[in-house]
């Protein structure tokens, strides 16, 4: 289709032969990065969207029980809102596909997916991915399980309504809930079908990071973006297998009658024959990847802050080596917690203290982050765009979700707020509002790249200040409606009402507030989407480096080529991080300048 | 169909709005002629301000949740492991709150502090090894102190109770919770989930419970010698689904029938014992103050968690596994409800994992009664052992259909 895959691994400096492209194979079934990460893009903003949609809807239920609202009916109909009051199972059913989407469709295939794959090959001086077909096949598998995912919310007896982890038995019996039915089997080859899609895009980063790199761009030349796309596609690949076949095991126990997770279970007055299995292993299969996967949602933000960061505040980015070191120390121990999930499932108590220990140390490496990005800001000239105003907010939430890790990582302690709304506060301010913050960030600083075209700072500004409000008037007051023990995933908190009015009044009236702050959040992001979409259009032109950068992205011309690079690609002389050096005339050497007489390399 | 108009307009004005603000920036920058990647110092400086602004917001919307809100929810633990777990949770808290504190602090103040100013270069400092030193060991070390402390407690609170435990078996089924006491004996009674008929919803194992479990599955209304006849009666035309799931259940309940015939063969009669003065309790479950309960959990049909906010404790229940967990209550209801200056207070068991629609209504109230209080409760159910419920039902039930097969009540809430 483009003459991109075979120049990719020439180093040729002879012209790019120009032919004229079809709308359909540059834009729908495109084989260059930049074109498949805009593709990512824009998919995960619309599945945002509709997540973000679904949590509003939950939320007025919570905020309001029982009364009725034409939103919900506007929304779900008569069917799953009578009278617009939210039915049970539907609720489930939203809380669910809300986990889901955001945790799959936004935060992985929109940050590591849009991300990646623009600048992977950008800023290592390649002039594509190593597969540019496996490339797009990875994107459209994404696609296709993004299509099956909604298709689900609109089936009959529901979509999936196990919570986002779909634990068995509940996702194996359609007797048990209703959304175990035909909404989970969606679910579930909607997830296989993202599963292959995300290994083939990880394949084909690893394989790019690590055969495609230009002249002179050694390994500890790499900016950080780069570093945290390596390392979370390594997780994914060894990580989404086992997901994979946690499903398939599933998809067999739902279709196949076997009994992997069933065992000795009655259910609708039904006596099943299922028997040796165990709902456990399920968990295990599920977490050793569900761990990963918050490092695979986090490691890209924190990738995208890094340069962020180092670059508005005109000071390299403090300590290099331990940022890269504790990538991959975050990345190893990933892989030794995942049972910190699993405390008081009947597990065993003492592998219950192993995990506390692994698990506890992921602080240390997290902590040396955080001091790295606040030390970076300390004596810099700070430069507060709308995108580094959100990475500065990443470091922020990534804190005050972080903190509170340490009280779930201890088993002793995870016994009092398993499973209440004080994980739904943690999990949502250090991985979701972390991860959300990145890719903002990373969309407001790349834009120029990606669209050849400026954004409105303002707007920009507005933004930023309603969603990290947002951000914390939402999540903050969980943490104590969870510590008074109130658990995730009900329906209506009434019930405390009868054992215990003082609670169950603060419970309402912080769920009132919640809900206040998610819909003020929400509103929020309209400006976002209309500075977004409007800007692709009508934006004014960017100039070719608009941040005064030093990676190799911005040596590239603004209009879109094939293969990045008019003529030969860039040769790398320095690390990205040479902002302010002391003896340069302006304030940063991009890589591509060649070391100065008697210049030391940091 | 008002409201639903009211809002479709809201949106679109609000699409309007936004369009025209932008059209006035656009204006307006075109006039300052700066490109939107020129930060203006005025730009900088005012959300460097505003940086440290939502600091001092943050900081006092915190301070007032923990004012107001703290403690309300949490009350005093009521066990005594519970105790020890606020005073861990509270140091823990100390620790993280100094922190979030202090990098936040750092975090803002710099990001207001070191804003652009003309003619100052910001400091080239990639690194220092003594700093990054320090804050890889000091971390490190309250890491160390927290693993310890936690992992002490971790193993106490898990750890086998004392001999003389009262042992209580919680069942959980959609949508609700049954308490099993072991009795005089205090031993359980065994157990096997194929033994469930409406006369024994727990599913115990005794010679009888057996010997009617074959029965109920041979003889009962929709038992294997019904389902065979109405299979083979053709003056009924069945609907292929419904032949193919007759088909399905009758196969089942084949293999079932010959597990239970098994069972028959080598159950031993000493385990009968076990099971007959169980009692067996629903909706309210009484505690005696200061006596260690050793609590077992089983589920009939999906996962649920035993959660006891109040005790500090919680446990999954799974299908096909026995899970357990011990606390010793040490505060009765009445004193609770004094400290709470609530009279209506009570204990509570929640459900604490999904388990469909009603999950928010699976609960059970639980009252801690003091020593004299319990032994009376105690001896008003001494008529009330598994042994008496059951053959007094028996006897009630006509003698050929002992029972449909259980749970035909279920799924009231969907």
């Amino acid at each position: 289709m483009a003459s991109v895959s075979h120049e990719a691994h020439g180093h040729t400096d002879h012209g790019h032969d120009h032919h004229e492209e079809s709308f359909v194979s540059k834009y729908i079934f495109s084989h260059d990065h930049k074109m498949i990460g805009k593709q990512f893009l824009i998919t995960a903003v619309f599945m945002g969207i509709i997540a973000m949609l679904l949590s509003i809807l939950f939320r007025i239920q919570l905020a309001w029980p029982g009364e009725s609202s034409d939103f919900l009916t506007l929304f779900l109909g008569e069917t799953w809102a009578p009278g617009g009051v939210l039915k049970e199972d539907m609720y489930l059913g939203l809380v669910t596909i809300h986990g889901t989407i955001m945790v799959f469709f936004l935060l992985t295939g929109g940050l590591s997916g849009t991300f990646s794959n623009i600048l992977i090959p950008l800023q290592l001086g390649a002039r594509d991915m190593a597969s540019g077909f496996l490339n797009m096949l990875s994107f459209w598998f994404f696609f296709i399980s993004s299509i099956i995912m909604l298709v689900s919310l609109f089936v009959e007896s529901g979509p999936a309504m196990a919570g986002w982890t779909v634990y068995p038995p509940l996702s194996a019996l359609p007797q048990a809930v209703s959304g175990s039915g035909l909404g989970m089997t969606l679910w579930l080859f909607s997830m296989a079908i993202f599963i292959a899609g995300s290994l083939i895009g990880s394949l084909n980063y690893i394989v790019t990071v690590l055969n495609l790199r230009t002249t002179g761009m050694t390994m500890t030349r790499m900016p950080l973006t780069i570093w945290a796309f390596f390392v979370t596609a390594i997780l994914g690949v060894l990580s989404f297998p086992v997901l994979l076949s946690a499903a398939l095991l599933l998809i067999m126990d739902r279709l196949a009658g076997t009994s992997f997770y069933l065992s000795d279970i009655i259910v609708g007055g039904e006596m099943l024959t299922n028997h040796g299995g165990s709902p456990i292993l399920y968990q295990h299969l599920f977490w050793f990847l569900g761990h990963p996967e918050v490092y695979i949602v986090l490691l890209p933000a924190l990738g995208l802050s890094s340069e962020i960061i180092a670059t508005n505040a005109r000071k390299p980015i403090f300590g290099y080596r331990a940022m890269i070191g504790s990538i991959l120390a975050i990345g190893f121990l990933s892989f030794i917690v995942w049972g910190h999930h699993m405390f008081i499932t009947g597990m065993n108590p003492f592998l219950g203290s192993v995990f506390v220990f692994t698990t506890l140390l992921i602080a240390i490496p997290s902590a040396v982050k955080v001091f790295n990005y606040i030390t970076t800001l300390w004596k810099g000239s700070l430069i507060l765009t709308p995108a580094m105003l959100f990475a500065i907010g990443l470091v922020s939430t990534f804190i005050t979700g972080g903190v509170t890790g340490i009280i779930l990582a201890d088993s002793a302690l995870d016994i009092a707020v398993h499973d209440t709304y004080f994980v739904v506060a943690h999990f949502h301010i250090v991985m979701g509002m972390s991860a959300v913050f990145g890719m903002f960030a990373g969309v407001y600083h790349w834009f120029p790249k990606m669209y050849g075209r400026m954004m409105n700072t303002r707007l920009g500004y507005v933004h930023f200040w309603i969603t990290i409000i947002g951000a914390y008037g939402v999540f903050f007051p969980m943490h104590f409606v969870g510590l008074a023990g109130a658990p995730r995933r009900y329906y209506d908190y009434s019930v405390y009402d009868q054992f215990d009015s003082n609670t169950f009044a603060m419970i309402m009236d912080l769920n009132v507030i919640v809900t206040v702050f998610a819909i003020f959040a929400a509103l929020g992001q309209g400006v976002f989407l209309f500075n977004f979409f409007y800007s692709i259009f009508r934006g004014p032109k960017a100039p070719q480096n608009p941040w005064k950068s030093n990676t190799l992205e911005w040596t590239t011309p603004v209009e879109h080529i094939h293969g990045n690079w008019p003529g030969e690609l860039p040769t790398v002389h320095r690390w990205p991080y040479d902002y302010s050096k002391p003896g340069a005339e302006e304030d940063y050497i991009p890589q591509t300048v060649p070391l100065a007489e008697g210049e030391e390399e940091h | 169909m008002e409201s639903k108009l009211i809002i479709l307009i809201v949106i679109v004005l609000g699409a309007i709005a936004v369009a025209q603000l932008v059209r006035i920036y656009e204006l307006s920058s075109k006039l300052r002629k700066r490109g939107e990647h020129e930060i203006s110092t005025r730009d900088n400086n005012l959300n460097g301000k505003m940086m440290y602004a939502f600091m001092v917001l943050l900081y006092a919307f915190f301070i007032w949740l923990m004012v107001e809100y703290g403690w309300t929810g949490r009350g005093d633990a009521a066990s005594t492991i519970g105790k020890e777990t606020d005073w861990l949770l509270n140091l823990n808290f100390v620790i993280i709150i100094a922190v979030f504190f202090l990098t936040n602090t750092l975090l803002f103040y710099f990001s207001y502090k070191y804003v652009r100013k003309e003619g100052v270069k910001a400091f080239y400092f990639p690194h220092n090894n003594k700093l990054e030193m320090i804050w890889t060991v000091v971390p490190a070390c309250v890491l160390a102190v927290i693993i310890i402390l936690g992992l002490k407690k971790w193993n106490d609170a898990t750890g086998a109770s004392g001999e003389d435990a009262i042992r209580i078996e919680l069942f959980s089924k959609q949508f609700d919770w049954t308490a099993r006491y072991a009795g005089d004996n205090n031993l359980l009674g065994r157990f096997d989930y194929k033994l469930t008929t409406d006369l024994n919803e727990l599913a115990l194992l005794t010679s009888e419970t057996i010997d009617s479990a074959i029965v109920n599955m041979q003889t009962g209304p929709t038992g294997i010698d019904a389902l065979v006849k109405k299979l083979n009666d053709r003056t009924i035309m069945l609907i292929p689904e419904d032949r193919e799931k007759m088909e399905e259940d009758l196969s089942r309940k084949t293999r079932l029938i010959r597990l239970l015939h098994q069972m028959k063969k080598h159950h031993t009669k000493k385990y009968d014992a076990y099971a007959w003065d169980d009692i067996i309790q629903k909706d309210t479950l009484y505690l005696c103050l200061n006596k260690e309960y050793e609590f077992n959990f089983r589920a009939k049909d999906v996962i649920h968690s035993a959660h006891f906010p109040h005790f500090r404790a919680q446990m999954n229940t799974v299908p096909g596994m026995t899970t357990r967990l011990k606390f010793t209550p040490d505060i009765t209801t009445k004193e609770m409800r004094k400290r709470k200056n609530d009279e209506k207070f009570n204990y509570v068991l929640l459900c604490n994992k999904i388990c469909g629609g009603a999950h928010y209504k699976m609960k059970m109230m639980i009252v801690v009664l003091e020593e004299g209080e319990y032994k009376s409760w105690m001896k008003s159910k001494e008529k009330a052992t598994f042994r008496d419920t059951y053959f007094a039902a028996a006897a009630a039930a006509p003698a050929d259909t002992t029972a449909v097969p259980a749970d035909t009540t279920m799924m009231v809430a969907n």
